[in-house]
């Protein structure tokens, strides 16, 4: 056998070049674990769907005795609002795994490689925004379950926004987890973080007409500019009509947010979360 | 830093300190390593090895003092100290959802192998483990020993100029040890590759060409196994004879020397044992039972340097607390 390196190698690795493979091997490695591991994978559906089936059944069936719910089908209201669920759980639960990885010992290999942090984060946060992508484009199968069928065009618009709400939730999602130290800190964060954003978010009820105090809670939870437009996209393509839409939207001070302005404060709202987690990893040794 | 300009050292530090807090850790180490040599750091734990390796490995910021590796600074340029070397931990730091390639290929990505050498180099390493059969299995079906070697095969993957490894053999068993004693001296023969390694293990600082003995953060001596157990004052003999007190008698008189009296018989240290028990037997009149001549160990050496025996006792319940940590991390690992 050869020597592997005769003169081993003294040139310095081009750090910028690895930091961009390091972004892809870290997306790649949760791409495969995800894949690997398909019973967590259809596990994550079964919450989501015992929300849409048979809470979804329960309330529908309960608000149809009590006079209606505007004019809409209480099932097909909440099925944006679950498929917003699935994201958000699968995005938190893909940025733990940093956590796990702190104390299995694995994130060591990454932070003693030439390579900028930032990588870390980036990468995590993508392969986090994967996961969750394709746990909503399960739901989105769903659609007919519900009744609801989207033109091809509105297909592609739920992708679009899901994979925008996937992005913001794992960037917040990998910005909490660079901070925790261990794994106890995380049913904090489910209890006071992921499930709140989820009662807030506008997923099982409408954002209207709400006490003060609790309006102002759901105009900065994010999840609520990801539930708001998938559920505009998905009731238009089901014909429900313009105004019936605008009186159940989102609105701040007052106006409903046109669409391009919630997919904007979903960007927006990653990066930032995104730079504090790039901040939270380089200044850790 | 020049391609070309080589290090007269490998590994090099001065006055190294570390401290935390009011703790001093590392109190002014000067440590040379040469270049394709296997240098042992030993020490009982808690005596600064592992803030040691730190500090060289750049995650650590010394408090005072420089080191270099391969004439970087590692606190002026630690990316490029990162690039050059190899670690190996203490505890393992390999994704067990992953095959064993699978790993590797994520560490070729991470110190940026060229493609066209990635699969060539990954099946050379996992065949100098022997782990080449193993490739495509799941690293949580390894034993611990497999872990270990899948992680040297991956700490040498990119061709660092040193190797670092913190107690490589720790909670091994004996065969096991051997065994990567045998891939470490193997590497060193065909890659010339320097390595640097930590443990608290006496017996196996021998395998190693020099070796430095860390006790309270200070080196207490440094040279190779050979030239420390000269500071010992050579070889001891014990002999037993029919007639301790004559023989006593005797050796004060013909070679001046003062044996002790020990319950096996009387005791002296002789700087060449070898040399010295004929001309023993050839001298002495009284009738001799049995000689024994023994070299000093590196336990004596250590014993004679600090005052006191490493502390086996400590180290061997820490040893069991990790076992059973690694257990039960293990079993979780798997749900």
């Amino acid at each position: 056998m050869e020597a592997i390196a005769a003169r081993p190698r003294r040139t310095a690795v081009d750090s910028r070049r690895a930091s961009v493979l390091a972004v892809y091997v870290i997306w790649k490695r949760d791409v495969i674990r995800y894949w690997r591991d398909r019973v967590r994978l259809v596990g994550a559906l079964a919450q989501p769907l015992l929300f849409l089936v048979i809470l979804g059944t329960g309330l529908a069936s309960a608000l149809r005795g009590a006079g209606g719910f505007g004019g809409l089908d209480y099932q097909q209201f909440m099925y944006p609002g679950i498929i917003g669920m699935a994201v958000l759980f699968t995005s938190v639960f893909s940025a733990m795994s940093i956590v796990w990885d702190r104390e299995f010992g694995f994130l060591r290999e990454v932070l003693v490689a030439p390579i900028d942090r930032s990588a870390v984060a980036v990468g995590k946060a993508l392969g986090g925004a994967t996961q969750a992508t394709v746990q909503g484009l399960v739901l989105l199968a769903l659609a007919p379950l519900v009744g609801v069928r989207p033109t091809p065009l509105a297909v592609l618009e739920l992708i679009g926004l899901i994979f925008c709400l996937s992005f913001a939730l794992a960037s917040v999602g990998v910005a909490v987890a660079a901070r925790m130290e261990s794994m106890m800190g995380f049913q904090f964060v489910i209890n006071f973080m992921v499930q709140p954003a989820f009662f807030l978010s506008g997923a099982m009820f409408p954002l209207t007409g709400l006490p003060g105090w609790m309006t102002v809670l759901t105009r900065i939870d994010p999840l609520a500019y990801g539930v708001d437009p998938l559920r505009r996209v998905v009731l238009a393509a089901n014909g429900t009509p313009a105004a019936a839409l605008d009186r159940l939207s989102l609105t701040v001070a007052g106006a409903p947010v046109a669409i391009w302005a919630e997919v904007g404060i979903l960007v927006g709202f990653g990066l930032v979360a995104l730079s504090a987690a790039i901040w939270s990893f380089r200044r850790r040794a | 830093m020049g391609e070309d300009q080589l290090a007269e050292w490998a590994v090099e530090t001065r006055e190294l300190v570390k401290t935390y807090g009011k703790v001093e850790a590392v109190r002014g180490i000067d440590l040379s390593v040469r270049p394709g040599e296997i240098f042992g750091f030993l020490g009982p734990n808690g005596a600064g090895k592992s803030t040691t390796i730190g500090i060289l490995c750049t995650l650590t910021e010394p408090t005072a003092g420089r080191a270099l590796v391969g004439g970087i600074d590692v606190v002026r340029d630690p990316g490029s100290v990162r690039a050059r070397i190899g670690l190996v931990f203490q505890d393992t730091t390999l994704d067990d959802q992953l095959t064993a390639r699978e790993n590797l290929e994520f560490h070729a990505f991470l110190y940026d192998v060229p493609r066209w050498e990635r699969r060539r180099r990954i099946d050379r390493v996992l065949e100098m483990v022997d782990l080449r059969e193993r490739a495509g299995s799941l690293v949580r079906t390894f034993s611990g020993g497999m872990k270990r070697r899948l992680e040297i095969a991956r700490g040498i993957l990119h061709s660092p100029y040193v190797l670092f490894l913190d107690e490589p053999t720790l909670g091994l068993d004996p065969q096991t040890r051997n065994r990567i004693w045998e891939y470490l001296h193997d590497l060193r023969r065909r890659e010339g590759i320097t390595i640097f390694m930590t443990t608290h293990y006496m017996d196996e600082a021998e395998f190693c060409d020099r070796i430095a003995i860390i006790d309270h953060g200070r080196i207490v001596a440094q040279g190779s196994p050979a030239e420390l157990k000269g500071l010992v004052g050579g070889d001891v003999i014990t002999l037993r004879t029919r007639d301790d007190g004559g023989a006593l008698e005797q050796i004060r008189q013909r070679f001046g020397l003062e044996p002790a009296i020990d319950p096996g018989g009387l005791r002296l240290e002789v700087r060449d044992g070898a040399g010295f028990v004929p001309r023993l037997l050839r001298e002495l009149t009284v009738p001799v039972d049995r000689v024994t001549l023994s070299r000093p160990s590196l336990d004596d050496v250590f014993l004679k340097l600090t005052g006191h025996a490493i502390r086996d006792e400590e180290v061997g319940m820490r040893d069991r607390m990790r076992g059973m940590a690694v257990r039960w991390r293990g079993a979780r690992g798997r749900r």
